[in-house]
Parts: structure tokens; sequence; C-alpha cells
């Protein structure tokens, strides 16, 4: 009898495999020859094309925090807190796992079905033939391109999150942008910004990494592609939870 | 005497407990259209797969143009693979690409320095082989399954390679488009002089493209002739494929 159960060893050869993957990414990215047309290919599609989504979701959600925030606000006596109040959310928390979590949605899939694709298809082989290494090609560019593109898109995910709530606020009370801003930033320390920033590089990283090896990993034909883009939403989604959490952990050390 | 321009001697592979090829060997004779004829799962795409370095064999050794591909570096079996083209059984064309990019992309990458004129020129020239010069612009989703295999025949052959493997290039395809890919790859041996390795289990495409034959039964090569002789043979793993 088996010392571990299966799903458990399952869970360890995989963790295992994606370790072995990421180690081949570091080999591979350090050698040249670089694929710099494809990563700036890959900087456009995967970040300017997700733009729109994730300022649509950011725009929502600063909106509706400040919307859903003002009556308890309002009973404490507070409601002129609720800038600093959101601010502080946003940039701590809700901008970072909010982008993350749209861009592995989007992003994770999708790199992990066209890999798996390309992979039943033998494209990824033809590459190879053609006097390319299909992984500097295809896995190097985008993971660089993500781990570069989700902090950006963070950023501005932040500064559209903001723009949502000076808009609720101004439902209910006239307010400039000035002053809203002010009251933002008033109550915001670099502490507040810096962690919640530089754990998006890593956010960005996992997602691309794991649809990357999902996606050069797909077996099975077009059953592995759709199993492929799946699992790289879920793998993603619970590892951006996972870093999250530890970096909350090492920022509180310097707090 | 002829020439090999690929030698295989004993070659291995197996997957797991699977034996897939079991001290296989044959030769490829410079200007020849060679078949391996096999059942489903026999091992014949594993086969041209060690040829061209895709997939590391267990055992043997495999001599291409006089070069030991088990013994290149990445850098070396690159330079080789620009004489060794390969047609893929699913045609591997790039999807995000237009035909343009796609027949571009040995061109760029194998690091052929010619201008935008030669590269231009090289590309319509493979797609005028092929008939298909109005599909330059086009993308692969656009075009029909005989259609994407004359434009990876095209991509095959625009480094002009001396040896083409092709991966069972008529499956899939309805009796009259596989009849065109079968005149196109006797086209080609003719024009260019390629040597080929035909991997099929049709037997149309087996008649008329082979100058020999060779049969996969088991892991070996079981036989080698021109199809009038292998087809006379009187055996429980060969006489299947001709009745």
């Amino acid at each position: 009898m088996p010392l571990l159960p299966t799903n458990f060893r399952i869970f360890l050869r995989e963790t295992g495999e994606i370790a072995r993957f990421t180690g081949r990414f570091f080999v591979e990215g350090l050698k040249p020859r670089y694929e710099f047309a494809e990563f700036i290919k890959q900087c456009f599609i995967l970040g300017y094309k997700s733009l729109p989504l994730v300022g649509l979701t950011a725009f929502i959600i600063g909106l509706v925090l400040t919307m859903q925030l003002r009556p308890t606000m309002e009973y404490f006596g507070v409601e002129v807190q609720i800038p600093a109040m959101v601010g502080v959310a946003i940039f701590r928390e809700i901008g970072p796992i909010l982008t993350a979590l749209i861009f592995a949605g989007k992003i994770g899939s999708s790199i992990g079905a066209e890999l798996g694709s390309m992979k039943v298809t033998e494209q990824i082989d033809a590459m190879e033939v053609s006097g390319t290494n299909p992984f500097k090609f295809l896995v190097v560019t985008r993971t660089l391109a993500a781990t570069l593109m989700l902090p950006i898109l963070t950023i501005l995910s932040d500064a559209i999150a903001l723009t949502g709530c000076f808009l609720g606020e101004n439902l209910y009370q006239s307010l400039t942008y000035n002053l809203f801003f002010r009251k933002v930033f008033l109550n915001l320390a670099y502490i507040d910004f810096i962690p919640a920033f530089i754990k998006t590089f890593f956010f960005g990283f996992a997602i691309a990494i794991v649809g990357c090896y999902k996606g050069y990993s797909t077996e099975r034909g077009t059953e592995g592609v759709g199993r492929a883009a799946n699992s790289s939403v879920v793998i993603s989604s619970v590892l951006i939870f996972i870093i999250d959490l530890i970096a909350v952990q090492i920022a509180n050390i310097f707090q | 005497m002829k020439e090999a321009v690929i030698r295989i001697k004993e070659l291995s592979k197996a997957f797991g407990s699977n034996q897939v090829l079991i001290g296989f060997d044959l030769d490829l004779y410079r200007g020849e259209n060679l078949v391996v004829l096999g059942k489903s799962g026999s091992g014949k795409s594993v086969l041209i797969k060690c040829i061209i370095g895709l997939i590391d064999p267990d055992a043997g050794s495999i001599n291409v143009l006089g070069q030991d591909v088990l013994s290149l570096d990445h850098q070396e079996l690159d330079h080789l693979r620009v004489k060794l083209g390969f047609l893929f059984q699913s045609n591997a064309l790039y999807d995000s690409m237009t035909i343009r990019e796609n027949l571009e992309f040995p061109l760029r990458r194998h690091s052929i320095q010619l201008s935008d004129r030669e590269t231009d020129d090289l590309v319509m020239e493979a797609l005028e082989n092929v008939g298909l010069e109005h599909t330059v612009d086009m993308m692969p989703i656009e075009l029909s399954g005989g259609m994407r295999k004359r434009i990876a025949l095209a991509r095959t052959l625009i480094l002009k390679p001396d040896i083409i493997l092709y991966d069972e290039p008529t499956t899939g395809l309805d009796p009259i488009t596989s009849l065109e890919i079968i005149s196109l790859i006797n086209k080609i041996k003719e024009k260019y002089g390629t040597s080929s390795m035909i991997i099929s289990h049709d037997m149309r495409c087996v008649k008329l493209t082979a100058d020999r034959l060779a049969v996969l039964v088991d892991g070996k090569c079981k036989v080698v002739g021109t199809y009038d002789q292998v087809s006379r043979i009187q055996d429980e793993d060969i006489s299947p494929f001709f009745n």
C-alpha cells in the first residue's frame, strides 16, 4: 500500500514539475539568443489588450465599494473618511488582487490554451525544426511580458478604481477632484503602496509560468487543451492568494 | 554504388514499457523516395522524429548527410535541419501567423542572410510550387485541409532541403486532394532531386510514390524492396497491406 494518498502524490509530482519548469525558465532566459521582438509583441497582447477588461472591472469595484461603504460610514458619522478608506483598500489589496485575478482568468487561460493547442498540433515541434528554441520563444517571452505588464496594469487599475470611487462620492455630495485625491493620499504611506506593487511582479510571474507549464505539457488532444486552460486559471488563482498571504506577512515585518 | 543520405543502425526506442523500435536498420539513398509502411502505432512517426532530433532514441545510430545526429549539439543540429525538411502529419502551420509569415519563419529563424526582396521571392517561389500564390496574405484558418497541407509542403520546401521527411502526407484528405499531394511529392523529387522518406499507410500513396518500400513490423524493418517485390511476399504481417 502506498505511503501517501494518490491525490497527494499527484500534487507533489505536479509541484515538482512546475518547479523544474521554472528552473528551466531561468536557465533558458539568461542564455542568448534573446527574443526581443516576440517579447514586445507579447507585452502588447498581454498588457495593452487586457487594459479594457481590467479598467472596467476596477472602475465598477471602486464605484460599488464607495456606495456599499457609505451607509455604515454615515452611521458612525465618518463618511468624510470614505476616500481615504477606499484608497488604502485599493492600493493595499483590492487593486493588486483584483487585477491579478482578472489577468489570471484572461491571460492564464489564453496562454494555457494557445500553447496547449500548439503542442497537440505539432506547432512547437515545427518551431524546433525551424531553428527556434520553442521554450525561449514561447515561454520565456510570455512569462517576462506578464511579469512586467501586471504591475503596470495594477497601477492603472488603482487609478481607474479611484476614479470610480470619486464618481461614487459625487453621487451623494459635491467633491472636487483635487480635494478627493488629497483625502486619498493624505492617509497613504509608501508602505501601503510598495509591498503591494512588488507582489504584483510575483503574481504576473506565477500566472504566466503556470499557464505556460500547463500548455507546454498538454497531452490527449483537444480535451487536453481545455483541461490546460482550465487548470491554468485554477492553479494560478490559488497561487495568487498564497503569494498574497506570504507578501502580507513579509510586509508586516517592516511596518 | 548508391550513396546513403540517411543511415539508421540498430535504432531502439521505448516509452515506458512500450518498446516501439527494436534494433531498426534502414538506409535512404540519394534521390529516391523511400516509403516506410506500418500499422498505426507501429512507431513510424517516432522513427522520423528520431531522425530529425525531436525524439532521442535509447540506442543505435542515425547518420544524416555524413553527420551523426545523436552526437550533434543544438547549434549543429539546427544547421543540419536546414538541409532536412519535415512535413508534419497535422501540417503544424502557425495559427497566429499569415501564410507569408509561416513561410518566412524558417528563413528568418535559421539566420539565413537574405534581403526582404530575396525572402519575398523565395516565399512566392515556394507558393508557386504548390499552386497557392493567391493565399500569401491569408490566415491558415481560412484554408481547406488540402490547401493547408500544400502550404505546409511549401514551408518545408522553402529552404530547398536535400532530404524531406513526410509524416503521413495524405492522412485525413479526400481521394482527389490526396492525389494532388502525391503528384506534388513526385514533382518535388523530379524538380529538386530531393531524397524523401515517406511515412504512410495509405496504399495508393505508397504505390504512386515509392521507389523502395520498407515495412515496419514489431519495431523492426521486416522487409525492404520495390512495391512489386514487397507486394508479392506472402506473410501474415505484410500481405494484409496489399489485400
